[in-house]
C-alpha cells in the first residue's frame, strides 16, 4: 500500500481514539439534557474536579490545606497516607454523588419550571464556583494521576502492521491509553444502557426524560432523579478526568475539555447517548483528516475550529443532531 | 491566594498614600496557565518582602506590590493595568506577550516603563523606538538563536541538512520565533517544518503523528501551559529521543516534565537563568517563609519559574536602586525608574553580592539597547533525580541575524505609529 494512504488510515485511527475521549465528555451533558433539559456548562469544571479531587484523595491531600493554615496558623498539607487507587475512586465516586445533592439542594430544587437559560446561567455560575472550590480544596499546581493506566505507543500494533508500509512507514501508532479509554467507553456506555432499561431507576429516569408532569404524577420524585442523574453525571466526568488527566496531568486546562465536546453534541444530538458516541468518533476523525489533508496548506492548527464547522454542516441538514429527537410544536 | 495577601492588600488599599514604591505584579493564579503564573509570581513577591524585612525597603523606601490576577487573559491584563496605574505604579511585569502587546501604547503615553523578562515584543529591545519597553535580559529570538547554536555545536558546527521542527503555541507568542528560525534556516542550511498547536494544547495527536512519520532530527518547542505536558507526553509516546526534544525557556519548568514521570527524561530546554541552590533562598526561607511572609505555600522556593521571578524582581530592584542614585531621591517617579532601567548594569560581582551568583549573565541596558545580552543556557531533565543538569555556560544570540531584525521591526513599527527615533 501507498505509505500516504497508511497514513491516513493512522489519522483515521487515531481520530477515532481521540472521538471516544471526546465522548466521554459529550456522555455527561446529554446525560443531564435528557433528564432535565438542563444544558451543563459545568461539566468540564466536574471533570476537572472529579480528577483533583481522586489525586487528593490518592495523595491524602487535606483538602482546604491553604485556607485552614491562613486561617489557624498551622502548617498541614498531607495526612501521611496514600489510598490505592481504586478506593481512592471510590471515595471520589461518594465525593461526586454529595456534590450531586448538594447542586439539587440547593440551586435547581429553586430553579424548577423556570426557563431553560435561566438553569443554563446557573450552570454558568456553578462551573465557576466548582473551579474556585477545587482551586481552594486542592490548590492550582498540576499534579501527576497515576492509576496504572498504560500509557505510548502499542509495540504490538506497531509491529504487526510495519510490514504493509515501505522503509518509511514504522507500523500504524495507537496510544494505549487511548485502547484504555475506548474499553472504558465501550463497558460504560453497555452499563449505562443496561442500567436505564433493567432497573426501576433507569425506567423512573427515562420516564422522567419522556415527561416530567407524567413521571410526577405516576409518583417518581423528581428530586431524587436529578439527584440520581447528576451523580451519573458526575461518575462519568470522573472517567473523563482520569482519561484527559492521565495525558497532561490533572491541572485546570481539564475544564476547557468541553470545548470538545460541544462539536460532538451539535452533531450527534443532546439527548442521544449513542449520537455522543458517534458525533465523538465522526469529529475525532473529520478533525484529524482535515488536519492531515488540508491543515499542511493553511499553516496547521485547524482542529479546533474544523470540529465545529463539520457539526455546523450536519446542524444544515438535521438540526436535531444526528440522534437527536426531532421536535415538532403545533400552534 | 493566602488570605494574609488579600487581607494585607485590602488594608493597603483602605490606607492613605505613603511614601512607598509600588510594583503591580500582573499574576495568573487561576485558570489554565496557573501553575506557570504561580511560581513565578510567588519568587517575585518573595524578593520585595525579603527587602522589606531585611533591609526596610530600597533605599529606605518600602515596596508594595499590588497583585492582578490576570488569568493569563489580554482582556483582564489590561483592567490590572488601568486598575492600578493610578496607584503610582513605577513598573509593570505583564507575563504574556499579548498583554504586554496591548500595554505597549498604553504604558508608552502613559510614562510608565514595563519590563518583559523573556517574552513580549521581541523588537522592544530597540530602545530609541520603544523608549519605555524593556525586554532583558533576553528575548525570543535570542532564544531560537541560542537554540540553533546549541544544535550547531552538537553537531561539530554544523546543521546543514538537518530537518528541525518547530512546535508552538498557535499565539503572539508561540509564532514570535518563526521570523528568526526562517532566517537562521537559510544562514546554515537547516530545514524548518512549523506545527502551530491551538490553546491550550490538551490535543496535539496530529502534530506528533506528524512528526512520527517524517522524524526530523530535532524538535523545537515554543509552548505554554498543558502544551507542554502534553507534548513532552506525546513525544515519549511516539518515542522521539528526548535529546533532542528542546523547548525554550517558557517550557523547562518542573511542571512542564513531571507528569510524564520517567519518560521525560533527557527532555531538554533553554533557560535564561540558573538553576541552582543559592545563598538568597536560605535568606527567603528565614526571613520570608518561615515567618508567614509569602506570597505562596512556600513550596516553590527554588524551583525554576520561582527563581525566574525572583531574578525579575532582582532587575526590577537594581533598577529602582540606580534611578535612586542617578536622581537623588528615594521615591522615584515612572519616568525615573525608566531611567534607571536604562542605566541598569548586571555585573557579577552584584549578583554574588545579592546572594545569587551566576543567576543570569552579565549585561548592560543602554537607550539603543534594552534587550540584555541575550544570553540563554541549556538544561536537561534527570527524571530520576527529578532536577534539571545545567548542560552549557550562557551561549550568546546570533546578533548578525537578530540585529538587522529587531531594526526592521522595530522602524516598521515607528513608521506606523509616528515615532521619532532617538536617545536624546
Amino acid at each position: 500500500m501507498p505509505d500516504q494512504l497508511l497514513f491516513a488510515i493512522e489519522v483515521t485511527l487515531n481520530g477515532l481514539m481521540a472521538g471516544v475521549l471526546y465522548a466521554l465528555v459529550a456522555l455527561g451533558f446529554v446525560l443531564i439534557f435528557k433528564a432535565s433539559g438542563i444544558f451543563n456548562y459545568a461539566q468540564g469544571v466536574m471533570a476537572l474536579f472529579a480528577a483533583l479531587t481522586l489525586v487528593g484523595i490518592m495523595e491524602g491531600q487535606v483538602p482546604f490545606s491553604h485556607l485552614i493554615n491562613a486561617i489557624f496558623g498551622t502548617d498541614i498539607h498531607h495526612f501521611g497516607w496514600h489510598v490505592p487507587a481504586l478506593l481512592a475512586i471510590l471515595m471520589t465516586m461518594a465525593v461526586m454523588v454529595l456534590f450531586a445533592w448538594l447542586v439539587q439542594r440547593f440551586i435547581f430544587r429553586h430553579l424548577v419550571n423556570q426557563e431553560p437559560i435561566i438553569l443554563f446561567m446557573a450552570t454558568i455560575g456553578l462551573a465557576y464556583f466548582l473551579e474556585g472550590v477545587g482551586d481552594l480544596m486542592w490548590g492550582s499546581d498540576i499534579k501527576t494521576l497515576d492509576i496504572g493506566l498504560p500509557q505510548g505507543a502499542s509495540l504490538w500494533v506497531e509491529d504487526n502492521t510495519a510490514w504493509l508500509g515501505g522503509e518509511g512507514f514504522f507500523g500504524f501508532f495507537i496510544d494505549r491509553l487511548d485502547i484504555a479509554a475506548t474499553i472504558v467507553a465501550i463497558i460504560l456506555v453497555a452499563v449505562l444502557i443496561a442500567f436505564s432499561q433493567y432497573t426501576k431507576q433507569g425506567r423512573a429516569l427515562r420516564a422522567v426524560a419522556d415527561d416530567h408532569q407524567a413521571a410526577l404524577s405516576v409518583g417518581i420524585s423528581l428530586n431524587f432523579i436529578w439527584v440520581l442523574v447528576w451523580s451519573i453525571a458526575g461518575f462519568v466526568a470522573l472517567v473523563a478526568g482520569i482519561m484527559w488527566g492521565a495525558k497532561s496531568g490533572v491541572q485546570f486546562s481539564l475544564s476547557l475539555i468541553a470545548l470538545k465536546a460541544l462539536p460532538v453534541l451539535m452533531l450527534g444530538g443532546f439527548t442521544s447517548i449513542p449520537g455522543a458516541i458517534v458525533g465523538g468518533l465522526i469529529i475525532g476523525v473529520g478533525e484529524k483528516l482535515f488536519e492531515f489533508f488540508i491543515g499542511p496548506m493553511v499553516g496547521g492548527a485547524t482542529e479546533n475550529w474544523f470540529a465545529y464547522v463539520l457539526a455546523l454542516l450536519f446542524l444544515v441538514f438535521r438540526p436535531q443532531g444526528l440522534f437527536g429527537e426531532k421536535i415538532i410544536e403545533r400552534v | 491566594m493566602k488570605l494574609t495577601t488579600l487581607t494585607f492588600a485590602a488594608a493597603v488599599a483602605a490606607s492613605p498614600a505613603l511614601a512607598d514604591l509600588v510594583i503591580p505584579d500582573l499574576s495568573y493564579r487561576t485558570g489554565p496557565y496557573a501553575a506557570g503564573g504561580i511560581p513565578f509570581s510567588d519568587g517575585y513577591q518573595d524578593y520585595f518582602t525579603l527587602l522589606n524585612e531585611r533591609d526596610g525597603g530600597i533605599g529606605g523606601v518600602p515596596v508594595r506590590v499590588i497583585e492582578c490576577e490576570t488569568g493569563y487573559n489580554t482582556e483582564k491584563g489590561v483592567e490590572c493595568y488601568e486598575a492600578t496605574k493610578g496607584e503610582g505604579a513605577l513598573v509593570y511585569q505583564p507575563l504574556s506577550t499579548g498583554i504586554t502587546y496591548q500595554l505597549i501604547p498604553k504604558a508608552t503615553a502613559d510614562g510608565i516603563p514595563i519590563h518583559t523578562l523573556g517574552y513580549g515584543r521581541t523588537s522592544a529591545a530597540n530602545g530609541a523606538i520603544f523608549r519605555n519597553v524593556f525586554n532583558y535580559p533576553a528575548n525570543y529570538w535570542d532564544a531560537a538563536s541560542v537554540a540553533v547554536k546549541y544544535l550547531m555545536q552538537e553537531n561539530d558546527g554544523s546543521i546543514e541538512g538537518k530537518d528541525i521542527a518547530l512546535v508552538y503555541h498557535n499565539s503572539a507568542y508561540g509564532k514570535e520565533p518563526i521570523r528568526t528560525l526562517e532566517e537562521l534556516s537559510k544562514k546554515h542550511g537547516f530545514n524548518l517544518n512549523t506545527l502551530a498547536v491551538d490553546h491550550p494544547g490538551q490535543e496535539q495527536k496530529s502534530q506528533w503523528l506528524q512528526i512520527r512519520r517524517e522524524r526530523p532530527d530535532y524538535v523545537l518547542m515554543w509552548g505554554w501551559g498543558v502544551m507542554n505536558q502534553v507534548a513532552i507526553q506525546e513525544a515519549a509516546n511516539i518515542r522521539y529521543p528526548m535529546e533532542n526534544f528542546i523547548g525554550n525557556w517558557w517550557a523547562g519548568a518542573e511542571h512542564d516534565v513531571t507528569p510524564a514521570g520517567m519518560a521525560a527524561n533527557g527532555y531538554k530546554s533553554l533557560n535564561m537563568n540558573a538553576v541552582e541552590d543559592m545563598p538568597v533562598f536560605a535568606e527567603i526561607q528565614a526571613t520570608v517563609i518561615d515567618a508567614g511572609k509569602n506570597a505562596g505555600d512556600g513550596s516553590n522556593l527554588g524551583s525554576v519559574l520561582y527563581t525566574r521571578g525572583m531574578y525579575a524582581a532582582m532587575l526590577t530592584a537594581e533598577a529602582i536602586r540606580k534611578a535612586q542614585e542617578i536622581h537623588g531621591v528615594d521615591d522615584i517617579t515612572p519616568q525615573q525608574m525608566r531611567d534607571g532601567m536604562e542605566a541598569l548594569e548586571i555585573t557579577d560581582a552584584r549578583m554574588e553580592e545579592l546572594g545569587m551568583p551566576g543567576v543570569g549573565p552579565v549585561f548592560s541596558v543602554s537607550c539603543e539597547d534594552h534587550g540584555g545580552s541575550g544570553k540563554g543556557l541549556v538544561q536537561q531533565w534527570n527524571a530520576e533525580a527529578k532536577t534539571w543538569e545545567v548542560l552549557t555556560d550562557f551561549i550568546e544570540p546570533d546578533e548578525e541575524i537578530i540585529a538587522p531584525l529587531v531594526k526592521a521591526d522595530s522602524e516598521a513599527f515607528a513608521a506606523e505609529n509616528n515615532i521619532t527615533a532617538g536617545c536624546s
